[in-house]
């Protein structure tokens, strides 16, 4: 199969303390990793046909057409265009999209790019969104957004299970760990489960240990046909199977509090490549809350509902366990830039290639990426492999 | 009156949150799958029926889960830190958002029974909390 879609390029924009090392305004740093990215691969701007972008960034105004304004600046005419806009997991939605573009003839050289200078701006607030259209139902009330939903989540988990803030802490502690060996995380100090415990409390029971980094950032990703990879610079990985959905904006609205959709898209990203969980090899599971990962390891199947913070307990997930997680320190500990999913592709990318040095997952062939976006309102799952 | 950010009425939410301005607590209900759901919307999200009434409600309820939020969302909000946001399931059935009005945030349980509560905002229109059941007056 010739148009299989495979990832050729990968470019993560480099941080200092959390911000863009090399300054910068938003598109910037999106043309500067678009550029990486196809070096990377080999590839020149001029081939880009598929154009795939989503951020928050300039709206109202030229952010309101984000494609457009980025084609624009990059001076790229695509002939396949995707805005696609579900929160963070909205790349591993974007690699589904170029995958289909690609194999259909609908597109040849496809990019996917993202950027945030949430921290450089200071953009990033605590408060509610204008209480307009189904906003009008929630943001009265002032929870904490987004922490506050993800909080809903895990008290009700802790009832339902009995998950303890042990649990929950060893997700921070676990991505600690990898963070201490990637030299892009921010955040490298290895840390305990008193220390999370000891952090403020922001929302119950989460506390700022429990939660995700604010930094800026920025990624592409570029991808192509099989046969066009032959003749580049780097191993092809294959984007094997994949999966999307979303179930609501409203936290009350969610129809089941502690099962997101990664029951279904990583059902059915595993049904489309043909794996079962015991061949996935590496997983870059979304990690805005240390919640986010315990709720979302149950909904992909490698343990039962209820069963994630047993599973987590001993460092079955950190560097050395059983089931390597998160390499690159996370969401938690390296970095997040608003929407993170485009560097979960980034890190699984390299772990297939072996280019991941201290951190690397020796023999890694297949990576299960997924992404949450919203309020655990959507989900996008991809399986990766070298073969 | 309150700094609270203050619901945008819209053709939607009208009758919802001029209802809760009397103090009353009234949703839409689906006549095709004969249950009520929140929050309004012009077809049922269920059936996706058109055949839709308002109803009153018991106000009752029990919370399915909470948080304390220790930080304030907002200026409007620094007053009431530490406060409950609450998912509160109605005994009709729908699930919303809400915050628990108690002097000791340390006190509220998930499956706590909770009665529903009014406060004034301007334009004549009311937000719905909920206070512990032992808690209300009668």
């Amino acid at each position: 199969m010739e148009r299989e879609a495979v990832i050729v390029g990968v470019a993560d924009a480099p941080l200092e303390n959390g911000v863009l090392r090399d300054g910068g305004t938003v598109l910037q740093v999106q043309a500067r990793t678009a550029k990486a990215a196809l070096d990377d691969a080999g590839l020149d701007m001029g081939e880009v046909d598929g154009l795939l972008t989503a951020g928050i960034w300039g709206v109202p105004g030229p952010g309101s057409l984000m494609t457009i304004t980025l084609g624009e600046y990059l001076g790229i005419r695509p002939r396949f265009v995707d805005g696609t806009n579900i929160g963070g997991s909205a790349f591993e939605a974007h690699v589904a999209h170029a995958a289909m573009a690609i194999e259909s003839g609908y597109c040849d050289v496809a990019l996917i790019s993202y950027g945030s200078t949430q921290r450089s701006e200071r953009s990033r607030t605590l408060g509610g969104r204008p209480p307009i259209l189904t906003m009008q139902y929630e943001t009265p009330y002032g929870m904490l957004m987004p922490i506050g939903g993800y909080a809903l989540a895990a008290m009700r988990h802790m009832h339902d299970y009995g998950t303890t803030p042990e649990q929950l802490a060893e997700v921070a502690v676990a991505a600690r760990q990898w963070a201490s060996l990637n030299p892009a995380a921010m955040m490298r100090e290895p840390i305990t489960v008193d220390d999370v415990l000891a952090s403020p409390m922001i929302s119950d029971p989460l506390h700022i240990l429990d939660s995700c980094l604010v930094t800026d950032g920025g990624g592409a990703i570029v991808m192509t046909t099989a046969e066009r990879a032959r003749s580049l610079n780097k191993p092809a990985v294959y984007v094997r199977g994949y999966g999307e959905s979303h179930t609501h904006w409203n936290i009350s609205q969610m129809p089941d509090l502690t099962l997101t959709t990664a029951a279904e898209t990583g059902r059915r990203a595993m049904e489309m490549a043909g794996v079962s969980h015991d061949a996935i090899d590496v997983v870059e599971i979304y990690d805005s809350f240390t919640i986010t990962v315990l709720l979302t390891l149950e909904a992909l199947g490698f343990c039962g509902r209820g069963e994630s913070g047993a599973f987590i307990s001993g460092g079955r997930t950190a560097p050395g366990g059983a089931f390597p997680m998160n390499t690159n320190g996370g969401g938690l500990s390296y970095a997040h830039p608003g929407m993170y999913g485009l560097l979960l592709l980034v890190e699984a990318v390299r772990q297939l290639r072996g280019e991941s040095g201290a951190r690397q997952v020796y023999g890694a062939r297949t990576a299960l990426v997924n992404g949450t976006g919203g309020t655990l309102s959507s989900t996008a799952t991809c399986i990766l492999s070298r073969d | 009156m309150t700094d609270r950010p203050v619901p945008i009425v819209d053709a939607d939410s009208r009758e919802y949150w001029e209802a809760a301005g009397h103090h009353k607590l009234r949703l839409p209900h689906c006549t095709q799958c004969d249950s009520p759901f929140f929050y309004p919307r012009v077809l049922c999200p269920r059936c996706h029926s058109d055949e839709i009434e308002w109803r009153q409600m018991s106000g009752r309820g029990v919370i399915y889960s909470y948080t304390i939020s220790r930080r304030p969302a907002g200026p409007a909000f620094k007053e009431m830190a530490p406060y409950i946001v609450a998912l509160v399931d109605l005994e009709e059935g729908p699930r919303l958002l809400t915050n628990i009005v108690t002097d000791d945030v340390s006190a509220i349980q998930i499956g706590q029974a909770v009665i529903v509560t009014f406060e004034d905002l301007e334009g004549g229109i009311a937000l719905p909390l909920f206070q512990p059941k032992e808690a209300s007056a009668s």
